[in-house]
Protein backbone atom coordinates (compact mmCIF):
# COMPACT_ATOMS: atom_id res chain seq x y z
CA UNK A 1 0.00 0.00 0.00
CA UNK A 2 3.09 2.28 0.53
CA UNK A 3 3.20 2.62 -3.59
CA UNK A 4 -0.79 3.57 -3.36
CA UNK A 5 0.10 6.39 -1.10
CA UNK A 6 3.45 7.69 -2.60
CA UNK A 7 2.41 7.48 -6.11
CA UNK A 8 -1.25 8.94 -5.43
CA UNK A 9 0.48 11.84 -3.64
CA UNK A 10 2.80 12.50 -6.60
CA UNK A 11 -0.26 12.04 -9.07
CA UNK A 12 -1.93 14.93 -7.04
CA UNK A 13 0.64 17.09 -6.76
CA UNK A 14 1.91 16.64 -10.16
CA UNK A 15 -1.64 18.26 -11.45
CA UNK A 16 -1.68 20.60 -9.03
CA UNK A 17 1.50 22.04 -10.03
CA UNK A 18 0.65 21.35 -14.31
CA UNK A 19 -2.43 23.46 -13.43
CA UNK A 20 -1.15 26.68 -12.02
CA UNK A 21 1.80 26.65 -14.52
CA UNK A 22 -0.58 26.21 -17.12
CA UNK A 23 -1.98 29.97 -16.35
CA UNK A 24 1.44 31.21 -14.79
CA UNK A 25 -0.15 34.59 -16.81
CA UNK A 26 -2.55 34.30 -13.83
CA UNK A 27 -1.35 32.79 -10.89
CA UNK A 28 2.65 33.53 -10.72
CA UNK A 29 3.29 36.71 -12.93
CA UNK A 30 0.14 38.80 -10.58
CA UNK A 31 2.30 38.39 -7.18
CA UNK A 32 5.29 39.49 -9.26
CA UNK A 33 3.68 42.70 -10.74
CA UNK A 34 1.70 43.82 -7.59
CA UNK A 35 5.01 43.89 -5.60
CA UNK A 36 7.23 45.79 -8.04
CA UNK A 37 4.00 48.35 -7.71
CA UNK A 38 4.52 47.65 -4.03
CA UNK A 39 8.33 48.66 -4.22
CA UNK A 40 7.95 51.31 -6.21
CA UNK A 41 5.27 53.23 -4.55
CA UNK A 42 5.44 52.38 -0.56
CA UNK A 43 9.34 51.13 -0.80
CA UNK A 44 10.51 54.60 -2.92
CA UNK A 45 8.08 57.00 -3.36
CA UNK A 46 6.83 56.98 0.11
CA UNK A 47 9.42 55.19 1.76
CA UNK A 48 12.45 57.12 1.07
CA UNK A 49 10.13 60.02 2.94
CA UNK A 50 9.11 57.80 5.99
CA UNK A 51 13.20 56.84 7.02
CA UNK A 52 14.35 53.99 8.84
CA UNK A 53 12.14 51.64 10.74
CA UNK A 54 13.46 49.69 13.20
CA UNK A 55 16.86 50.63 12.35
CA UNK A 56 16.60 49.46 8.32
CA UNK A 57 15.60 51.22 5.49
CA UNK A 58 11.72 51.21 4.98
CA UNK A 59 12.17 49.46 1.46
CA UNK A 60 14.25 46.92 3.51
CA UNK A 61 11.71 46.25 6.47
CA UNK A 62 8.52 46.10 3.85
CA UNK A 63 10.52 43.25 1.71
CA UNK A 64 9.69 40.21 3.98
CA UNK A 65 6.27 41.11 4.97
CA UNK A 66 5.43 41.52 1.08
CA UNK A 67 7.62 37.97 0.17
CA UNK A 68 5.00 36.50 2.73
CA UNK A 69 1.88 38.56 1.89
CA UNK A 70 2.52 36.76 -1.51
CA UNK A 71 3.40 33.39 -0.14
CA UNK A 72 0.00 33.66 1.71
CA UNK A 73 -2.15 34.91 -0.68
CA UNK A 74 -0.93 32.37 -3.98
CA UNK A 75 -0.79 29.30 -1.47
CA UNK A 76 -4.36 30.13 0.17
CA UNK A 77 -5.27 30.47 -3.52
CA UNK A 78 -3.85 27.58 -5.12
CA UNK A 79 -5.79 25.17 -2.76
CA UNK A 80 -9.22 27.01 -2.26
CA UNK A 81 -9.76 27.53 -6.30
CA UNK A 82 -8.72 23.93 -7.06
CA UNK A 83 -10.25 21.97 -4.45
CA UNK A 84 -14.01 23.79 -5.24
CA UNK A 85 -13.03 23.35 -8.78
CA UNK A 86 -12.71 19.89 -8.43
CA UNK A 87 -16.27 20.01 -6.19
CA UNK A 88 -18.09 21.92 -8.73
CA UNK A 89 -17.11 19.84 -11.67
CA UNK A 90 -17.11 17.08 -9.66
CA UNK A 91 -13.90 15.20 -10.69
CA UNK A 92 -13.05 15.18 -6.91
CA UNK A 93 -15.15 11.62 -7.67
CA UNK A 94 -12.44 10.98 -9.54
CA UNK A 95 -10.03 10.53 -5.91
CA UNK A 96 -13.17 9.99 -3.71
CA UNK A 97 -14.25 6.88 -5.37
CA UNK A 98 -10.07 5.31 -5.36
CA UNK A 99 -8.69 3.92 -2.71
CA UNK A 100 -6.45 7.20 -1.82
CA UNK A 101 -7.00 7.33 2.26
CA UNK A 102 -8.06 11.05 2.86
CA UNK A 103 -4.67 11.89 4.51
CA UNK A 104 -2.66 11.59 1.46
CA UNK A 105 -5.57 13.58 -0.65
CA UNK A 106 -5.19 16.16 1.47
CA UNK A 107 -1.50 16.42 1.69
CA UNK A 108 -1.80 16.58 -1.99
CA UNK A 109 -3.60 19.34 -2.13
CA UNK A 110 -2.21 21.16 0.23
CA UNK A 111 1.34 20.50 -1.62
CA UNK A 112 -0.12 22.14 -4.26
CA UNK A 113 -0.38 24.96 -2.34
CA UNK A 114 2.47 24.46 -0.85
CA UNK A 115 4.43 24.13 -4.00
CA UNK A 116 2.93 27.36 -5.49
CA UNK A 117 3.54 29.75 -2.20
CA UNK A 118 6.82 28.61 -2.84
CA UNK A 119 7.55 29.37 -6.21
CA UNK A 120 5.98 32.76 -6.24
CA UNK A 121 8.00 33.43 -3.02
CA UNK A 122 11.00 32.89 -4.62
CA UNK A 123 9.52 35.19 -8.23
CA UNK A 124 8.64 38.03 -5.71
CA UNK A 125 12.19 37.51 -3.65
CA UNK A 126 13.89 37.49 -6.85
CA UNK A 127 12.08 41.17 -7.46
CA UNK A 128 12.83 42.43 -4.13
CA UNK A 129 16.48 41.86 -5.27
CA UNK A 130 16.02 44.46 -7.73
CA UNK A 131 14.67 46.91 -5.11
CA UNK A 132 16.87 46.16 -2.03
CA UNK A 133 19.79 44.92 -1.10
CA UNK A 134 19.15 42.54 2.06
CA UNK A 135 20.55 39.60 3.17
CA UNK A 136 19.31 37.00 4.94
CA UNK A 137 19.99 36.52 8.30
CA UNK A 138 19.47 33.19 9.20
CA UNK A 139 18.49 30.69 6.57
CA UNK A 140 17.02 27.86 8.69
CA UNK A 141 14.31 30.28 10.55
CA UNK A 142 13.83 32.14 6.64
CA UNK A 143 13.33 28.47 5.25
CA UNK A 144 11.15 27.28 8.20
CA UNK A 145 8.69 30.21 8.35
CA UNK A 146 8.22 30.49 4.54
CA UNK A 147 7.56 27.01 4.63
CA UNK A 148 5.31 26.51 7.33
CA UNK A 149 3.13 29.61 6.59
CA UNK A 150 2.24 28.16 3.17
CA UNK A 151 1.35 24.94 4.30
CA UNK A 152 -1.00 27.09 6.87
CA UNK A 153 -2.98 28.92 4.63
CA UNK A 154 -3.09 25.99 1.99
CA UNK A 155 -5.14 24.12 4.78
CA UNK A 156 -7.03 27.82 5.35
CA UNK A 157 -7.57 27.57 1.30
CA UNK A 158 -8.74 23.97 1.70
CA UNK A 159 -10.87 24.35 4.23
CA UNK A 160 -13.11 27.56 2.75
CA UNK A 161 -13.75 25.27 -0.17
CA UNK A 162 -15.11 22.75 1.93
CA UNK A 163 -17.33 24.94 2.69
CA UNK A 164 -17.65 27.09 -0.26
CA UNK A 165 -21.01 25.97 -2.28
CA UNK A 166 -20.45 29.03 -4.86
CA UNK A 167 -17.42 30.68 -6.27
CA UNK A 168 -18.21 33.97 -4.15
CA UNK A 169 -17.99 31.60 -1.24
CA UNK A 170 -14.27 31.33 -2.45
CA UNK A 171 -13.53 35.30 -2.43
CA UNK A 172 -15.20 36.40 0.43
CA UNK A 173 -12.73 34.54 3.33
CA UNK A 174 -9.80 36.62 1.30
CA UNK A 175 -11.33 39.56 0.52
CA UNK A 176 -12.98 40.51 3.90
CA UNK A 177 -10.82 38.19 6.78
CA UNK A 178 -7.40 37.62 4.88
CA UNK A 179 -6.17 40.44 3.17
CA UNK A 180 -7.03 42.98 6.40
CA UNK A 181 -5.28 40.18 8.58
CA UNK A 182 -2.29 40.68 6.31
CA UNK A 183 -1.95 44.33 5.76
CA UNK A 184 -2.37 44.59 9.76
CA UNK A 185 0.36 41.73 10.63
CA UNK A 186 3.17 44.27 10.55
CA UNK A 187 3.84 43.69 6.57
CA UNK A 188 4.38 47.46 6.26
CA UNK A 189 5.03 48.34 9.96
CA UNK A 190 6.53 47.44 13.13
CA UNK A 191 3.67 47.10 15.98
CA UNK A 192 6.35 48.89 18.48
CA UNK A 193 4.40 52.09 16.65
CA UNK A 194 0.77 51.75 17.53
CA UNK A 195 -0.88 52.79 20.77
CA UNK A 196 -0.28 50.13 23.72
CA UNK A 197 -4.10 48.81 23.02
CA UNK A 198 -3.62 48.54 19.39
CA UNK A 199 -0.71 46.20 19.64
CA UNK A 200 -2.78 44.01 22.56
CA UNK A 201 -5.72 43.69 19.53
CA UNK A 202 -2.70 42.82 16.91
CA UNK A 203 -1.70 40.16 19.11
CA UNK A 204 -4.48 37.92 18.10
CA UNK A 205 -3.58 38.44 14.88
CA UNK A 206 -1.82 34.73 13.38
CA UNK A 207 -0.20 36.93 10.42
CA UNK A 208 1.75 39.45 12.59
CA UNK A 209 3.86 36.36 14.06
CA UNK A 210 4.46 34.76 10.78
CA UNK A 211 5.61 38.41 9.32
CA UNK A 212 7.77 38.69 12.09
CA UNK A 213 9.21 35.45 12.26
CA UNK A 214 10.26 35.89 8.95
CA UNK A 215 11.32 39.38 8.90
CA UNK A 216 14.08 38.01 12.00
CA UNK A 217 15.01 35.37 9.29
CA UNK A 218 15.48 37.84 6.43
CA UNK A 219 16.48 40.91 8.97
CA UNK A 220 17.20 39.89 12.52
CA UNK A 221 14.35 41.87 13.89
CA UNK A 222 11.02 40.96 15.39
CA UNK A 223 8.10 42.38 17.16
CA UNK A 224 7.50 39.44 18.86
CA UNK A 225 9.42 36.51 20.55
CA UNK A 226 10.72 33.38 17.58
CA UNK A 227 9.95 30.54 20.06
CA UNK A 228 6.54 31.94 20.35
CA UNK A 229 5.74 32.43 16.98
CA UNK A 230 7.03 29.38 15.99
CA UNK A 231 4.57 27.77 18.70
CA UNK A 232 1.43 29.75 17.01
CA UNK A 233 2.59 28.45 13.72
CA UNK A 234 2.70 25.38 14.58
CA UNK A 235 -0.41 25.48 16.64
CA UNK A 236 -2.46 26.89 13.95
CA UNK A 237 -1.37 24.25 11.46
CA UNK A 238 -2.38 21.32 14.05
CA UNK A 239 -5.55 22.57 14.35
CA UNK A 240 -6.34 23.76 10.76
CA UNK A 241 -5.15 19.91 9.82
CA UNK A 242 -7.14 17.96 12.18
CA UNK A 243 -9.83 19.91 11.71
CA UNK A 244 -9.39 19.39 7.69
CA UNK A 245 -9.14 15.58 8.50
CA UNK A 246 -12.16 15.53 10.62
CA UNK A 247 -13.81 17.15 7.74
CA UNK A 248 -13.02 15.33 4.76
CA UNK A 249 -13.69 11.51 6.94
CA UNK A 250 -17.25 13.17 7.39
CA UNK A 251 -17.38 13.92 4.12
CA UNK A 252 -18.35 17.35 4.75
CA UNK A 253 -19.30 19.42 1.28
CA UNK A 254 -18.49 16.37 -1.00
CA UNK A 255 -20.75 13.73 0.03
CA UNK A 256 -24.47 13.18 1.71
CA UNK B 1 -17.13 -15.72 -3.69
CA UNK B 2 -19.84 -12.84 -4.17
CA UNK B 3 -17.78 -9.81 -6.07
CA UNK B 4 -20.52 -7.46 -4.40
CA UNK B 5 -22.57 -8.43 -0.85
CA UNK B 6 -24.82 -5.48 0.54
CA UNK B 7 -26.60 -6.28 4.16
CA UNK B 8 -28.76 -3.96 5.75
CA UNK B 9 -28.33 -1.06 3.50
CA UNK B 10 -30.04 1.92 4.63
CA UNK B 11 -29.67 5.39 3.50
CA UNK B 12 -31.23 8.47 5.35
CA UNK B 13 -30.92 12.07 3.76
CA UNK B 14 -30.48 14.65 6.07
CA UNK B 15 -33.25 16.92 4.62
CA UNK B 16 -35.17 14.64 2.38
CA UNK B 17 -36.78 11.10 2.32
CA UNK B 18 -35.44 7.69 3.45
CA UNK B 19 -33.65 6.67 -0.17
CA UNK B 20 -32.44 3.15 0.56
CA UNK B 21 -34.58 0.62 3.68
CA UNK B 22 -32.48 -2.31 4.60
CA UNK B 23 -31.24 -3.01 1.14
CA UNK B 24 -29.82 -6.78 1.04
CA UNK B 25 -28.26 -7.49 -2.36
CA UNK B 26 -25.83 -9.93 -3.77
CA UNK B 27 -23.93 -10.38 -7.12
CA UNK B 28 -21.95 -13.60 -8.14
CA UNK B 29 -18.51 -12.67 -9.48
CA UNK B 30 -18.51 -13.08 -13.41
CA UNK B 31 -22.05 -11.99 -13.07
CA UNK B 32 -23.41 -9.17 -15.53
CA UNK B 33 -26.37 -7.76 -13.09
CA UNK B 34 -28.72 -5.41 -14.15
CA UNK B 35 -30.22 -2.43 -11.40
CA UNK B 36 -33.09 -1.43 -12.45
CA UNK B 37 -36.30 0.80 -11.40
CA UNK B 38 -38.08 4.14 -11.97
CA UNK B 39 -36.47 7.06 -11.72
CA UNK B 40 -35.75 8.40 -7.53
CA UNK B 41 -36.29 4.54 -6.70
CA UNK B 42 -32.54 4.44 -5.06
CA UNK B 43 -30.48 3.20 -7.55
CA UNK B 44 -28.02 6.02 -7.78
CA UNK B 45 -27.95 6.46 -3.88
CA UNK B 46 -26.94 2.63 -3.86
CA UNK B 47 -24.14 2.91 -6.04
CA UNK B 48 -23.07 6.10 -4.37
CA UNK B 49 -22.67 4.22 -1.30
CA UNK B 50 -20.58 1.49 -2.61
CA UNK B 51 -18.32 3.76 -4.60
CA UNK B 52 -17.97 5.85 -1.30
CA UNK B 53 -19.27 8.63 -3.01
CA UNK B 54 -22.05 8.93 -0.53
CA UNK B 55 -22.05 8.11 3.41
CA UNK B 56 -24.61 5.28 4.32
CA UNK B 57 -26.65 5.52 7.12
CA UNK B 58 -26.76 1.99 8.61
CA UNK B 59 -25.59 -1.43 6.95
CA UNK B 60 -22.56 -2.65 5.12
CA UNK B 61 -21.24 -3.31 1.83
CA UNK B 62 -18.52 -6.43 1.26
CA UNK B 63 -16.38 -6.17 -2.47
CA UNK B 64 -15.02 -9.62 -2.93
CA UNK B 65 -15.00 -10.16 1.04
CA UNK B 66 -13.21 -6.91 1.75
CA UNK B 67 -15.52 -4.42 3.86
CA UNK B 68 -15.89 -0.99 2.52
CA UNK B 69 -15.20 -0.22 6.22
CA UNK B 70 -12.56 -2.15 7.05
CA UNK B 71 -10.81 -2.45 4.94
CA UNK B 72 -11.37 0.22 2.57
CA UNK B 73 -8.46 0.57 0.31
CA UNK B 74 -8.42 -2.83 -0.84
CA UNK B 75 -12.15 -2.88 -1.79
CA UNK B 76 -11.98 0.28 -3.70
CA UNK B 77 -9.12 -1.11 -5.43
CA UNK B 78 -11.22 -3.93 -7.13
CA UNK B 79 -13.62 -1.36 -8.36
CA UNK B 80 -14.16 0.83 -11.16
CA UNK B 81 -17.42 3.12 -11.40
CA UNK B 82 -18.87 5.06 -14.87
CA UNK B 83 -20.77 7.87 -12.77
CA UNK B 84 -23.83 9.07 -14.68
CA UNK B 85 -23.04 12.42 -14.78
CA UNK B 86 -19.91 13.71 -16.84
CA UNK B 87 -17.36 14.28 -13.87
CA UNK B 88 -13.63 15.12 -15.47
CA UNK B 89 -11.88 18.16 -15.75
CA UNK B 90 -12.67 19.85 -18.90
CA UNK B 91 -9.56 21.49 -19.45
CA UNK B 92 -7.75 18.13 -18.91
CA UNK B 93 -6.92 16.47 -21.69
CA UNK B 94 -7.65 12.75 -22.43
CA UNK B 95 -4.20 10.88 -21.68
CA UNK B 96 -4.20 13.08 -18.48
CA UNK B 97 -7.70 12.12 -17.23
CA UNK B 98 -6.91 8.59 -17.92
CA UNK B 99 -3.41 8.47 -16.47
CA UNK B 100 -4.06 10.27 -13.33
CA UNK B 101 -7.15 8.29 -12.66
CA UNK B 102 -4.23 5.26 -12.80
CA UNK B 103 -2.31 7.43 -10.24
CA UNK B 104 -5.11 7.26 -7.92
CA UNK B 105 -4.78 3.42 -7.93
CA UNK B 106 -1.43 3.50 -7.19
CA UNK B 107 -0.10 2.68 -10.82
CA UNK B 108 3.40 3.97 -11.57
CA UNK B 109 3.54 6.93 -14.44
CA UNK B 110 5.19 4.19 -16.94
CA UNK B 111 2.39 1.36 -16.36
CA UNK B 112 -0.40 4.06 -16.61
CA UNK B 113 1.14 5.35 -19.77
CA UNK B 114 0.70 1.80 -21.08
CA UNK B 115 -2.28 0.64 -19.57
CA UNK B 116 -3.82 3.99 -20.79
CA UNK B 117 -3.15 3.29 -24.56
CA UNK B 118 -4.39 -0.08 -24.38
CA UNK B 119 -7.74 1.25 -22.73
CA UNK B 120 -8.15 4.14 -24.70
CA UNK B 121 -7.30 1.98 -28.13
CA UNK B 122 -10.15 -0.32 -27.07
CA UNK B 123 -12.42 2.29 -26.78
CA UNK B 124 -11.20 4.14 -29.98
CA UNK B 125 -10.52 7.35 -28.08
CA UNK B 126 -6.49 6.97 -28.91
CA UNK B 127 -6.71 9.70 -31.63
CA UNK B 128 -8.29 12.03 -29.22
CA UNK B 129 -5.43 11.90 -26.49
CA UNK B 130 -4.41 15.26 -26.32
CA UNK B 131 -7.41 16.23 -26.90
CA UNK B 132 -9.35 18.31 -23.66
CA UNK B 133 -12.12 16.52 -22.20
CA UNK B 134 -14.92 19.34 -22.80
CA UNK B 135 -14.08 19.22 -26.80
CA UNK B 136 -15.33 15.49 -26.93
CA UNK B 137 -18.79 14.47 -28.10
CA UNK B 138 -21.56 12.94 -26.14
CA UNK B 139 -20.73 9.49 -26.80
CA UNK B 140 -16.63 9.92 -27.09
CA UNK B 141 -17.63 11.37 -23.16
CA UNK B 142 -18.89 8.20 -22.26
CA UNK B 143 -16.49 6.12 -23.64
CA UNK B 144 -13.82 7.89 -21.68
CA UNK B 145 -15.54 7.42 -18.04
CA UNK B 146 -15.41 4.09 -19.44
CA UNK B 147 -11.49 3.71 -20.04
CA UNK B 148 -10.85 5.88 -17.10
CA UNK B 149 -12.75 3.51 -15.12
CA UNK B 150 -11.55 0.45 -16.37
CA UNK B 151 -7.77 1.66 -16.52
CA UNK B 152 -6.78 0.14 -13.33
CA UNK B 153 -8.07 -3.45 -14.04
CA UNK B 154 -10.99 -3.79 -11.63
CA UNK B 155 -12.60 -6.51 -10.83
CA UNK B 156 -15.90 -5.24 -10.26
CA UNK B 157 -17.05 -2.25 -12.92
CA UNK B 158 -20.54 -0.24 -12.28
CA UNK B 159 -22.12 1.36 -15.10
CA UNK B 160 -24.66 4.18 -13.82
CA UNK B 161 -26.91 3.96 -17.18
CA UNK B 162 -23.49 4.43 -19.52
CA UNK B 163 -25.29 5.11 -22.61
CA UNK B 164 -27.80 7.52 -21.74
CA UNK B 165 -27.51 9.60 -25.12
CA UNK B 166 -25.62 7.95 -27.27
CA UNK B 167 -26.64 7.07 -30.84
CA UNK B 168 -27.47 3.21 -31.47
CA UNK B 169 -24.41 2.67 -33.06
CA UNK B 170 -21.98 3.49 -30.43
CA UNK B 171 -24.36 2.02 -27.97
CA UNK B 172 -24.21 -1.67 -29.86
CA UNK B 173 -20.42 -0.91 -29.79
CA UNK B 174 -20.46 -0.43 -26.16
CA UNK B 175 -22.46 -3.49 -25.61
CA UNK B 176 -19.96 -5.65 -27.52
CA UNK B 177 -17.33 -4.19 -25.39
CA UNK B 178 -19.25 -4.97 -22.09
CA UNK B 179 -19.73 -8.16 -22.89
CA UNK B 180 -15.87 -8.62 -24.26
CA UNK B 181 -14.68 -7.66 -20.48
CA UNK B 182 -17.42 -9.66 -18.97
CA UNK B 183 -16.21 -12.63 -20.97
CA UNK B 184 -12.95 -11.62 -19.75
CA UNK B 185 -13.85 -12.11 -15.80
CA UNK B 186 -14.61 -8.86 -14.96
CA UNK B 187 -18.22 -8.91 -13.11
CA UNK B 188 -20.52 -5.91 -14.41
CA UNK B 189 -23.09 -3.97 -12.24
CA UNK B 190 -25.30 -1.84 -14.98
CA UNK B 191 -28.05 0.68 -14.41
CA UNK B 192 -29.96 1.71 -17.49
CA UNK B 193 -33.63 3.07 -19.03
CA UNK B 194 -32.99 0.78 -21.65
CA UNK B 195 -34.23 -2.29 -20.79
CA UNK B 196 -33.42 -4.06 -24.24
CA UNK B 197 -30.51 -3.28 -23.31
CA UNK B 198 -30.57 -4.92 -19.71
CA UNK B 199 -32.26 -7.70 -21.74
CA UNK B 200 -29.83 -8.25 -23.87
CA UNK B 201 -26.84 -8.05 -21.62
CA UNK B 202 -27.68 -9.15 -18.01
CA UNK B 203 -27.99 -12.64 -16.68
CA UNK B 204 -29.23 -11.55 -13.17
CA UNK B 205 -31.67 -8.65 -12.22
CA UNK B 206 -32.33 -6.62 -9.33
CA UNK B 207 -35.66 -4.22 -9.65
CA UNK B 208 -35.43 -0.98 -6.94
CA UNK B 209 -38.56 1.06 -6.26
CA UNK B 210 -38.85 3.00 -3.03
CA UNK B 211 -35.29 2.03 -1.68
CA UNK B 212 -36.30 -1.64 -1.43
CA UNK B 213 -35.01 -3.99 -3.43
CA UNK B 214 -38.62 -5.67 -4.66
CA UNK B 215 -37.17 -7.77 -7.37
CA UNK B 216 -34.17 -10.19 -7.09
CA UNK B 217 -33.72 -13.27 -9.82
CA UNK B 218 -31.73 -14.36 -13.03
CA UNK B 219 -33.52 -12.53 -16.04
CA UNK B 220 -34.65 -15.80 -17.82
CA UNK B 221 -36.79 -16.92 -14.81
CA UNK B 222 -37.63 -13.36 -14.10
CA UNK B 223 -39.02 -13.11 -18.03
CA UNK B 224 -40.81 -16.89 -17.90
CA UNK B 225 -43.01 -15.12 -15.18
CA UNK B 226 -44.89 -12.42 -17.61
CA UNK B 227 -48.23 -13.06 -17.22
CA UNK B 228 -48.91 -11.95 -20.91
CA UNK B 229 -47.28 -10.54 -23.93
CA UNK B 230 -48.94 -8.14 -26.07
CA UNK B 231 -47.63 -9.11 -29.67
CA UNK B 232 -47.75 -6.55 -32.86
CA UNK B 233 -47.99 -9.40 -35.82
CA UNK B 234 -47.74 -7.39 -39.32
CA UNK B 235 -49.57 -9.58 -42.18
CA UNK B 236 -48.48 -10.46 -45.55
CA UNK B 237 -51.95 -9.37 -46.56
CA UNK B 238 -53.74 -5.95 -45.92
CA UNK B 239 -56.63 -7.18 -43.10
CA UNK B 240 -60.34 -6.45 -44.59
CA UNK B 241 -61.62 -7.35 -41.12
CA UNK B 242 -60.46 -8.41 -37.91
CA UNK B 243 -60.43 -12.06 -37.51
CA UNK B 244 -62.27 -13.71 -34.74
CA UNK B 245 -60.19 -16.23 -32.85
CA UNK B 246 -61.92 -18.12 -29.84
CA UNK B 247 -60.12 -16.85 -26.75
CA UNK B 248 -58.13 -13.93 -28.25
CA UNK B 249 -58.66 -10.46 -28.49
CA UNK B 250 -57.16 -9.13 -31.65
CA UNK B 251 -57.42 -5.62 -32.64
CA UNK B 252 -56.39 -4.18 -36.13
CA UNK B 253 -53.90 -1.17 -35.89
CA UNK B 254 -52.99 -0.77 -39.69
CA UNK B 255 -53.74 -2.06 -42.73
CA UNK B 256 -51.24 -4.85 -42.64
CA UNK B 257 -51.09 -5.15 -38.65
CA UNK B 258 -52.64 -6.74 -35.51
CA UNK B 259 -52.25 -6.43 -31.98
CA UNK B 260 -53.22 -9.90 -29.83
CA UNK B 261 -52.21 -10.10 -26.06
CA UNK B 262 -51.21 -13.75 -25.38
CA UNK B 263 -51.58 -14.99 -21.75
CA UNK B 264 -49.38 -17.40 -20.91
CA UNK B 265 -51.65 -20.27 -20.13
CA UNK B 266 -52.84 -19.45 -23.74
CA UNK B 267 -49.83 -20.33 -25.45
CA UNK B 268 -48.65 -18.79 -28.76
CA UNK B 269 -49.37 -22.17 -30.94
CA UNK B 270 -53.21 -21.61 -30.25
CA UNK B 271 -53.09 -18.33 -31.40
CA UNK B 272 -51.19 -18.74 -34.77
CA UNK B 273 -53.14 -22.28 -35.73
CA UNK B 274 -56.03 -19.76 -35.60
CA UNK B 275 -54.54 -16.82 -37.73
CA UNK B 276 -53.30 -20.00 -40.01
CA UNK B 277 -57.14 -21.58 -40.17
CA UNK B 278 -58.63 -17.70 -41.03
CA UNK B 279 -56.24 -17.49 -43.64
CA UNK B 280 -53.63 -14.65 -42.28
CA UNK B 281 -50.25 -14.95 -42.67
CA UNK B 282 -48.10 -13.40 -40.71
CA UNK B 283 -44.63 -12.13 -41.65
CA UNK B 284 -43.02 -10.92 -38.67
CA UNK B 285 -43.98 -9.94 -34.96
CA UNK B 286 -42.47 -8.11 -32.35
CA UNK B 287 -43.66 -7.44 -28.31
CA UNK B 288 -45.13 -4.01 -28.29
CA UNK B 289 -43.75 -3.04 -24.77
CA UNK B 290 -40.00 -4.60 -24.11
CA UNK B 291 -41.05 -7.54 -21.95
CA UNK B 292 -38.81 -6.50 -19.08
CA UNK B 293 -39.95 -3.29 -19.31
CA UNK B 294 -43.64 -5.14 -18.52
CA UNK B 295 -42.05 -7.34 -15.70
CA UNK B 296 -40.18 -3.88 -13.89
CA UNK B 297 -43.83 -1.65 -14.49
CA UNK B 298 -45.80 -4.96 -12.71
CA UNK B 299 -43.17 -5.62 -9.95
CA UNK B 300 -43.15 -1.85 -8.91
CA UNK B 301 -46.99 -1.26 -8.89
CA UNK B 302 -46.96 -4.35 -7.23
CA UNK B 303 -44.63 -3.13 -4.45
CA UNK B 304 -46.26 0.16 -4.61
CA UNK B 305 -49.74 -1.47 -3.89
CA UNK B 306 -51.16 -0.71 -7.67
CA UNK B 307 -50.46 3.00 -8.09
CA UNK B 308 -47.41 4.33 -9.54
Amino acid sequence: MKALYRVGFQTILYKEIRRFMLIAVQTILPPAITTILYFIIFGQLIGEQLGDMAGFRYIDFIVPGLILMAVISNSYANTVSSFYGSKFQRYIEEMLVSPLPNWVILAGFVSGGLARGVIVGIVVTGVALFFSDIQIYSYSVTFAVFILTAILFSLAGFINAVYANTFDDISIIPTFVLTPLTYLGGVFYSINLLPEFWQHVSLVNPVLYMVNAFRYGLLGVSDISLSVAFGIILAFIVVLAAYSMYLLNKGVGIKS
Amino acid sequence: MFALQIQQLSKQYSNGPRALEQVDLTVQKGDFFALLGPNGAGKSTLIGIICSLLNKSSGSVEIFGHDLDQAPETAKSLLGLVPQEFNFNGFEPVLAIVVNQAGYYGMPRHRALARAETVLKQLHLWDKRHTQSRDLSGGMKRRLMIARALVHEPHLLILDEPTAGVDIEIRRSMWAFLRKINQQGTTIILTTHYLEEAESLCRHIAIIDQGRIVECAPMAALLSQLAQETLVLDTAQALEQVPELDGFTLQQTASHSLEVTVSRQQGFSALFAGLKQAGIEVVSLRNKQNRLEQLMLDRVQRASGGAV
